[in-house]
């Protein structure tokens, strides 16, 4: 074996070669920079001459000078972090109705298609009776749903597996500047939709019609959920209300709803033994109690990772949707973490203190990635094993 | 498969329960699927039409396209072509993405061989050491490989894009846990036929390992054709940005321009959808592949 090891190791070390030295280059050697980095006072402007200033810089962010900045880009962070239980749950929900447990007979199933076949029929005849109405745009959203519940009867849940992948896997800045124009308060699709619902709803209930319902201004509002004010964060009626923010949380529960989160959900529900199914039924087991008993136990390692990789990437991200949508605004209300290092560094050419910002983000997905070591090992080595 | 089944016979066992959660998932995947049909509509509407709120356009005007491809002056009056790249910005982010995917599958695909083949001392270290730059934040690295692009004057080229992104301890962690799937007994057998390391890799564990390469493949290519935070530092020049980057200055430039930016924005995402569709097995199965 020590032969074998000596001989292979100078072919070990030309195929390692390229990689060693691309990732000593890029990655290693640049992290040891950043921290050198955060332990001066580098300045591309050279406002002061260059010095080791120790630990300033972080006395600097966290309670001097740059506090309330840093402060409010973590409190923006936090928010927009809201969006990630909402987005795994929502991921759970659509595993769960994309993979329900297998049961029945297939003659069942087809008993099951005609009815649905015929459902659609009698949809699309409606269909046809909007558009010789003259109302496309109704026939059109009507004709796009019924097409779809006809397409997922035929193609089964991977028709709804890809649709739902689609977002995630085509976001990025086309798709933020698309939601930008579709969250434009006078002609965005989303409030002339919300006004309309608001109009049928206030003709059905008439006791409301007298209140006056104000559209959210969406991407040029400070109002948030929270009621923070945008200056001084203290909490303010005033301020109650879907803003930006809102606006990037709904966008972000969008894009990863049906994601990797799905996929990786959906996966792990296969996993499931079906016997375990089958027994449950037989003990009689409820809908609920069978998925807390039998599913979830199953899933429960999954989630875990899914929760701290997506917690991971939260505290990073929000610097592409913001710098897209908003540019950090309205009144600096969505620059998160990952933006304030791009101002910092990039706009004003601070160097010593964005390397500082980057530790900080560091250290805050640091213990992320520590808890999900010591809970990711026992989930990886029960993989191996099954 | 069994999905069919399993989605017509949930455990219910009743056609009406089945039929209310085709229905659900049919009105969740409209909320899904509405933005993209928005976005094709409105890219079809002439300026007019765009600024309002109806979703079918009563006018069809396919010019758009030609105008953000700039082989066409916009329909309204007193405007002339408008001075952006288009075709160039698309060429560059397929250019990029494509160069970088290649690179990465290269050196990602020999280290993993190294690191689930070959025998060597201290292997394991070495590669604890890679998995743990995986969890250094990209946003870290910025500033530091900025300085070193103006250092090599990489800095608004190709190459300063193509070169960091080239190498990826990722791409080396999910090769090589896939090559440790391949039985060893084939190279085994080849070793003793006097086949060196190299033909091994070349010839056994390289195509053996196509569909864990297809999957690392899309994800590169997807990452680098949307990477944003890196060309934005990195891209002075209007003629070398990246499509992430043009779309960013023409919405900044003709935001006004709803029609124009969703024919442009339809054109960014269509080669996705394209690549999606037609690698949606290995995409799947390269996701679950994934976990650590």
């Amino acid at each position: 074996m020590n032969n074998l090891r000596r001989k292979e190791f100078p072919w070990a070390m030309m195929f390692l070669a390229p990689s060693i030295a691309g990732v000593i280059a890029f990655v290693i050697f640049p992290v040891f920079f950043a921290l050198a980095m955060a332990f001066t006072n580098w300045d591309l402007t050279h406002r002061e001459p260059l010095a080791f200033i120790g630990l300033d810089n972080f006395r600097r962010l966290l309670w001097g000078d740059e506090s309330p900045r840093f402060w409010k880009s973590a409190i923006n962070t936090l928010y927009l972090a809201m969006g990630v239980p909402v987005s795994i749950a929502g991921s759970l929900m659509l595993a769960l109705m994309l993979a329900g447990p297998v049961g029945g007979s297939n003659g069942h199933a087809r008993a099951g298609r005609k009815v649905m076949l015929g459902a659609c029929g009698l949809g699309f005849a409606g269909v046809v009776i909007l558009l010789m109405r003259g109302w496309t745009d109704a026939a059109f959203l009507a004709g796009l749903f019924f097409t779809i519940c006809v397409a997922g009867a035929a193609i089964g849940s991977v028709f709804f597996r890809t649709l739902f992948y689609l977002p995630y896997f085509t976001s990025g800045v086309a798709l933020f500047i698309l939601w930008k124009h579709l969250y434009h308060p006078d002609i965005g699709p989303i409030n002339a939709g919300l006004s309309f619902l608001i109009e049928h709803i206030q003709a059905i209930i008439p006791g409301i019609s007298a209140a006056k319902v104000e559209l959210p201004k969406w991407l040029s509002s400070v109002n948030n959920l929270w009621g923070m004010a945008p200056e001084t964060m203290s909490p303010s009626k005033q301020f109650f209300g879907l803003g930006a923010r809102d606006a990037i949380l709904i966008m972000g529960i969008w894009c990863t709803i049906g994601g990797n989160n799905m996929l990786l959900f959906l996966a792990g529900l296969g996993n499931v033994p079906k016997t375990l199914y089958e027994s449950a039924a037989i003990d009689g087991a409820g809908r609920w109690a069978t998925f807390r008993e039998v599913t979830w136990p199953h899933l429960a390692p999954t989630t875990f990772f899914i929760l701290i990789i997506s917690a991971m990437a939260c505290f990073q991200g929000g610097f592409e949707q913001a710098r897209v949508m908003t540019q950090g605004g309205p009144a600096g209300t969505t620059v998160t973490l990952g933006y304030q290092l791009y101002i910092v560094g990039f706009e004003e050419f601070r160097l010593g203190l964005a390397s500082a910002i980057s530790w900080i983000i560091f250290l805050i997905t640091l213990i992320f990635t520590l808890a999900g070591w010591r809970f990711g090992n026992r989930y990886f080595d029960g993989e191996i094993e099954s | 498969m069994t999905a069919r089944e399993s989605y017509f016979n949930p455990s219910s066992r009743s056609t009406a329960k089945s039929l209310i959660r085709l229905i659900v998932l049919a009105l969740i995947a409209m909320v899904m699927g509405l933005p993209f049909f928005w976005m094709v509509l409105t890219s079809l509407k002439p300026f007019a039409e765009a600024e309002q709120t109806h979703l079918i356009p009563k006018q069809l005007q396919r010019d758009n396209y030609s105008v953000v491809l700039n082989l066409k002056s916009p329909r309204e009056p007193g405007q002339d072509k408008l001075n952006i790249h288009f075709g160039r910005w698309y060429f560059n982010s397929i250019f990029i993405a494509s160069w970088v995917t290649l690179l990465q599958l290269i050196t990602s695909a020999m280290a993993a061989y190294a690191f689930s083949r070959l025998h060597w001392p201290g292997r394991d270290k070495v590669f604890l050491t890679y998995l743990s730059t995986m969890m250094i934040p990209g946003l870290m690295l910025m500033i530091p490989n900025y300085l070193i692009m103006v250092k090599l004057q990489l800095v608004n080229t190709y190459s300063g894009l193509i070169i960091p992104a080239a190498f990826s301890a990722f791409g080396t962690f999910l090769l090589r846990q896939f090559m440790l799937s391949i039985p060893t007994s084939l190279d085994e057998a080849a070793q003793m036929d006097g086949a060196s390391p190299w033909q091994i890799f070349t010839e056994i564990i390289l195509p053996l390992s196509r569909p864990g390469i297809i999957t690392l493949a899309i994800f590169t290519f997807l990452g680098n054709y949307a990477s944003f935070f890196w060309p934005l530092i990195m891209i002075k020049d209007s003629w070398l940005y990246t499509l992430p980057i043009g779309m960013l200055t023409f919405d900044s430039t003709f935001g006004r321009q709803t029609h124009l930016l969703m024919a442009a924005a339809v054109m960014n995402v269509a080669p996705l959808i394209v690549l999606f569709v037609l690698l949606q097995k290995h995409l799947v199965r390269g996701v679950q592949l994934k976990r650590p």
